[in-house]
C-alpha cells in the first residue's frame, strides 16, 4: 500500500473511532450532569409528599403529585393503546397475511404516523378537547398520549409477530382453530416477551413526553382522584420548576429530572431483559 | 357440542370485527389530524393569504399581525445546524460499527444508543441548560469574541443533534446491513483494500439510504419541541447569526397555549403553525421512506 493511502485509512479509522466515542461521551455527560445536580436535592420528602404551601418559593413539599400523575397517565395510555394496538398488529399478521402489498402499505402509514411530532398530537388533542367541551383533564391527556403511542405500539408488536414462521399459522389452522384463536392463543403466547418489550417501549415514550400533555392535562398540586381532574406530570414539573428564578426550586427540577431518568433507565433495562428472553423463545 | 362450535365462531367474529374497527381507526388518524388542524386554521386563512403569513416578519397577535417568517427561519436554522453536526458523526460511527468495530465495542455501544433514544426530551433540555448553554456563553462565545447568554440557535442545534443521533444511527446501521455481502466480497477479491471497498462500494451503494436516513432525522429534528424550547432563547425576531436567540415553530405553539384561548385568531394561528409542522414532517418522512423502500427492493 502507498503511504498516502495508509495515512488516509489511518485518518478515517481514527475519526470514525472518535465519532463513536463522541456518542458515548454525550450519554455520559448527560447522566453525570443530571446526577451531580440532581442528587443533592433528592430526598425522601421529594418523592413522598405533594407540594405544600410555599413549595414554589423553595419551602417544603415534594413532587409526588407529578410522579403519581405521570404513572396514571402512562399506564392508562399504554393500556388503551394496547387494547387498540394488539388487535391491529394481529390482524395485519394473520388475517391479511395473503395481502402483502396491503400490509406493507399499512406499515408505511404507521411509520408516517410515528414520525408526526408530539406537539402536533398535543395541538390536535387540544382542539378536540375544546370541540367536545372538555376541560384540561387526566382523560383528555390519556387520550392524546394514546393517539401518540399507538403507532409505536403497533409497529413494535408487528416487528415481533413478523418473525413467526408461516408454518405455525398453517398448523394452527389445520387443527381447526379459528383465526382469532390462532391470534390470541398461539401468536400472543409465542411472542409474550416481545409484546412486553413493545408495551414497555411505548410506556417509556408516554411517561417521557411533555409536548403532547402540555395542552391537555393541565397542572395541579393534588393527586387526581377522578378522570375529569387536571393532572401534574413529571416532564412538566421539571419544565415549570426550571423556569423559576429561585435556586432551591431549580435544584428540585434537577432532582425531578433524575427521578425521570431513573424511571426511563429501569424501563429500558426491563425491555432489554425481555427482548433477550424473546430470542430464546424464538423458533426458527 | 354444536353449541360450543357456534360460540367459538361468534367469538371469532367479534374479535375480527374489533380488529377491523381498530385498524380503520388507526388508518384514519392522520387524515383526522390533518382535517382537524385545517378546519381550525381556516379562520385565519380566510382573512390572510398563506403567502403573506409565511413571508411577513411581524408577529404581533394583539394588533392582528401574524408573520410566521421568524419562526420558520429559526426552525430551519436549528434543524439544518443539528443535521450538519450529527450527520458526519452518525455516518462515520455507523461505518465503524458495521465494518470495523470489535465485538466488545458493539456490546457497549448498543445499550448506549438504546438509552440515548429513550431519554425524554425534557431531560435533554435540562442537560442543555446545565452543560451546553454555559459551555457556549463561557467558552465558545468569547472564542468568537461575543458576549452572549448562551441561549441561542447553536445551543438548540447541539442539543437537537445529540437527540437525533440514535435515530439516524439505527437507520444507517439497518441500511448498511441491506447491502449484499457479495458486492463487498467481489470488491475485496479484486484486490481493493477494506477501506477502498467501504468508500467506493459500500457508501456509494448505500447512498440513497444514507440520504433518506438524514431526511428522517431532519423531520424528527423539525418537530422536536421541549428540549429546543428550553435552550433556544425564544425571541420572536429573525435571527441574524447562530449565536442569536431563535424561536422555532414548535416552541411557538408550546409557549402560547395558555393565552391562545382569549383571541380566536391567535388560536387559529397556532393551529396553522401545527399544520405547517405536520405537512413538512409528513413530506420529509414520505420521501425518505419511499427512498428506503426502493433501496430494499433493489437488494
Amino acid at each position: 500500500m502507498k503511504t498516502g493511502q495508509k495515512i488516509e485509512v489511518g485518518f478515517f479509522r481514527t475519526i470514525m473511532f472518535i465519532s463513536t466515542c463522541i456518542i458515548a461521551i454525550a450519554l455520559i455527560t448527560i447522566i453525570i450532569s443530571i446526577l451531580v445536580n440532581g442528587l443533592p436535592a433528592l430526598s425522601w420528602e421529594m418523592i413522598s409528599q405533594t407540594p405544600k404551601g410555599g413549595f414554589y418559593f423553595g419551602k417544603e413539599g415534594g413532587i409526588l403529585n407529578a410522579i403519581i400523575g405521570s404513572l396514571y397517565l402512562s399506564v392508562g395510555a399504554s393500556a388503551l393503546a394496547f387494547i387498540i394496538g394488539l388487535p391491529v398488529a394481529l390482524f395485519m399478521n394473520i388475517h391479511l397475511i395473503k395481502y402483502k402489498k396491503l400490509v406493507n402499505t399499512i406499515r408505511f402509514f404507521l411509520d408516517l404516523l410515528w414520525g408526526i411530532p408530539s406537539i402536533v398530537y398535543g395541538a390536535f388533542g387540544f382542539s378536540i378537547m375544546i370541540y367536545f367541551g372538555f376541560r384540561t383533564s387526566l382523560l383528555a391527556g390519556t387520550i392524546t398520549v394514546t393517539l401518540f403511542i399507538i403507532p409505536i405500539m403497533i409497529r413494535s408488536i408487528d416487528e415481533v409477530l413478523k418473525t413467526i414462521p408461516r408454518g405455525l399459522l398453517e398448523s394452527s389452522f389445520s387443527l381447526g382453530s379459528t383465526k382469532s384463536e390462532t391470534a390470541y392463543r398461539v401468536y400472543v403466547k409465542q411472542c409474550i416477551p416481545g409484546i412486553v418489550t413493545a408495551v414497555l417501549l411505548s410506556f417509556g415514550r408516554a411517561i417521557g413526553d411533555a409536548a403532547s400533555v402540555l395542552f391537555t392535562t393541565g397542572y395541579t398540586d393534588y393527586i387526581p382522584t377522578s378522570l375529569s381532574q387536571p393532572t401534574a406530570t413529571l416532564p412538566l414539573a421539571i419544565f415549570f420548576q426550571l423556569s423559576s428564578p429561585i435556586p432551591e426550586v431549580k435544584n428540585r427540577a434537577y432532582a425531578a429530572a433524575l427521578i425521570l431518568t431513573i424511571i426511563i433507565l429501569i424501563i429500558s433495562l426491563l425491555a432489554r431483559f425481555f427482548s433477550a428472553k424473546y430470542r430464546k423463545n424464538k423458533i426458527s | 357440542m354444536r353449541f360450543f362450535v357456534v360460540k367459538r365462531h361468534i367469538r371469532n367474529r367479534l374479535h375480527t370485527n374489533w380488529m377491523r374497527i381498530c385498524i380503520i381507526l388507526v388508518i384514519s388518524l392522520p387524515f383526522l389530524i390533518g382535517i382537524g388542524l385545517l378546519i381550525k386554521s381556516s379562520f385565519l386563512l380566510k382573512d390572510y393569504s398563506i403567502i403573506d403569513l409565511i413571508f411577513s416578519k411581524e408577529w404581533k397577535p394583539l394588533s392582528g399581525k401574524y408573520g410566521f417568517s421568524p419562526f420558520i427561519i429559526s426552525s430551519l436554522w436549528v434543524t439544518a445546524l443539528a443535521l450538519i453536526i450529527s450527520a458526519p458523526i452518525c455516518l462515520l460511527s455507523s461505518i465503524h460499527l458495521t465494518q470495523y468495530a470489535d465485538r466488545y465495542v458493539l456490546r457497549i455501544i448498543h445499550p448506549v444508543i438504546d438509552i440515548l433514544a429513550g431519554i425524554p426530551s425534557v431531560v435533554y433540555g435540562v442537560w442543555g441548560i446545565l452543560v451546553i448553554v454555559p459551555l457556549i456563553s463561557r467558552y465558545i462565545g468569547p472564542f468568537f469574541g461575543k458576549e452572549i447568554s448562551g441561549y441561542s440557535i447553536i445551543a438548540g442545534a447541539i442539543v437537537l443533534s445529540v437527540m437525533i443521533i440514535p435515530f439516524i444511527l439505527n437507520i444507517l446501521i439497518e441500511v448498511f446491513k441491506t447491502i449484499p455481502h457479495e458486492l463487498t466480497e467481489a470488491s475485496l477479491s479484486l484486490g481493493a483494500s477494506k477501506w477502498q471497498t467501504t468508500k467506493f462500494v459500500l457508501v456509494r451503494k448505500a447512498f440513497p439510504g444514507i440520504v433518506s436516513a438524514f431526511g428522517l432525522g431532519l423531520s424528527r429534528a423539525f418537530g422536536e419541541t421541549m428540549a429546543v424550547l428550553m435552550v433556544v432563547g425564544n425571541v420572536a425576531k429573525i435571527p441574524e447569526g447562530i449565536f442569536q436567540p431563535g424561536y422555532p415553530l414548535p416552541a411557538l405553539i408550546a409557549n402560547n397555549y395558555g393565552e391562545m384561548l382569549s383571541i380566536p385568531l391567535y388560536d387559529s394561528a397556532l393551529m396553522l403553525a401545527a399544520l405547517v409542522l405536520f405537512v413538512v414532517v409528513l413530506f420529509f418522512n414520505l420521501v425518505s421512506r419511499l427512498a428506503i423502500i426502493s433501496l430494499e427492493k433493489n437488494k
